[in-house]
């Protein structure tokens, strides 16, 4: 008997709303839309909680500027708090190593993170959930229970081709979808627009490509300041009433 | 701190086990603590007694075994079968904090003593478990 699982629920009995980025495929934004995201619910005045669980390549702390963070031991972990989040992340402790981890060490890795962190009261918990659609993807979809999912895309025929699955394997194993995101968009979104309509979901927001994010990066005012982060502002609005 | 959360999961597994078997009573819970874990053992068993105290119930007068299992891997580029001090050496205290709270990170500061690959396996000792539950 694992005892750690039976305790996981508890850590999130006091998150009213668990919002899951996903999208299965790398290098689709999805960290950086989670973090803005939980950035831009924190300036709506919520009570916001990050988690990067990205075990192996783990980047919201670059998007907060946040390398330095620890975490306080109160029966268990309390996560850091960074620009008005409550964030936690396992950069907090390689020190900028590389840490190569197989799957059912990812998911063990993954799982002790959700025992020991301890969120408190939370109006949203935002999530950046593991890359692919393996063990550890798996795991936190039957640990997360209550999460809805939030599915990142871009209009690369590459990208659609990997987000279709990620939204099979979803209703699968029936999880609920938020609805979808279109990252670097360069028009209305057609063809994420259609894949959405597809599985019945909503197109929720068009974030545009835009330079100005990757200098911002780290500076979370600048990013505020930047025409992604107000679509988001956006998204965000639409997302939690 | 983190050993309360522990704690916790172990307190709440066993009155689930409990409950599934209409255990009223609980005589003896005997929990394996892997060395990968780096628990400090005084303090969870406390920890465990002050939780078991916050749940009334077939815990109240049992006896708490603690046992620790040495951890060992296992090499997957050469083969080497090693214990965990041949692996970590000589750590500091914020990478042994690090290994404490997600024993998954010895990968980033452990490797094999023979060929320094980092690419092992943990054959024992990693994690907490209930490993038996002794009661009427």
């Amino acid at each position: 008997m694992d005892p750690r699982l039976a305790v996981i629920d508890r850590r999130l009995q006091g998150v009213k709303d668990i919002i899951a980025v996903t999208g299965g495929k790398g290098g689709i934004g999805k960290s950086l839309v989670a973090s803005t995201l939980a950035l831009q619910l924190a300036r709506q005045q919520r009570k916001v909680g990050l988690l990067d669980l990205d075990m192996t390549g783990p980047c919201d702390h670059l998007v907060l500027g946040a390398e330095d963070t620890w975490p306080e031991e109160r029966q268990g972990l309390v996560p850091a708090q960074v620009h008005g989040l409550a964030f936690m992340s396992v950069a907090s402790f390689t020190g900028g190593r590389a840490i190569p981890l197989r799957g059912g060490d990812v998911s063990n890795a993954l799982i002790e993170l959700l025992t020991v962190t301890q969120w408190g009261q939370r109006d949203v918990l935002v999530i950046d959930m593991p890359p692919g659609l393996g063990d550890a993807a798996l795991d936190a979809v039957r640990l997360l229970g209550r999460a809805r999912y939030l599915v990142v895309a871009t209009g690369s025929m590459l990208v659609l081709q990997t987000v279709r699955l990620t939204l099979e394997l979803l209703h699968r194993l029936e999880a609920p979808v938020a609805g979808l995101v279109e990252n670097m968009a360069e028009g209305e979104g057609g063809t994420v627009a259609g894949l959405a309509d597809q599985f019945g979901h909503s197109l929720l927001a068009s974030l545009p490509y835009d330079p100005a994010v990757e200098t911002a990066l780290g500076r979370v005012d600048e990013l505020a300041a930047t025409a992604f982060a107000a679509a988001v502002d956006g998204l965000a609005r639409r997302l939690v009433q | 701190m983190h050993e309360w959360a522990l704690a916790e999961g172990v307190v709440t597994t066993a009155l689930e086990a409990a409950r599934q078997h209409r255990t009223q009573r609980i005589d003896r819970l005997v929990v394996k603590i892997g060395q990968l874990q780096q628990i400090e053992r005084e303090l969870f068993a406390t920890a465990l007694d002050a939780v078991r105290r916050d749940s009334p119930g077939p815990l109240d007068d049992a006896e708490f075994v603690l046992q620790i299992e040495a951890a060992r891997f296992h090499c997957r580029a050469c083969s080497a079968d090693f214990p965990y001090e041949e692996a970590v050496g000589s750590l500091s205290h914020e990478e042994a904090e690090a290994i404490h709270f997600v024993p998954e990170l010895a990968h980033g500061y452990a490797c094999c003593p023979a060929c320094q690959s980092p690419d092992f396996e943990v054959v024992q000792g990693r994690g907490v478990w209930l490993d038996a539950i002794e009661g009427a």
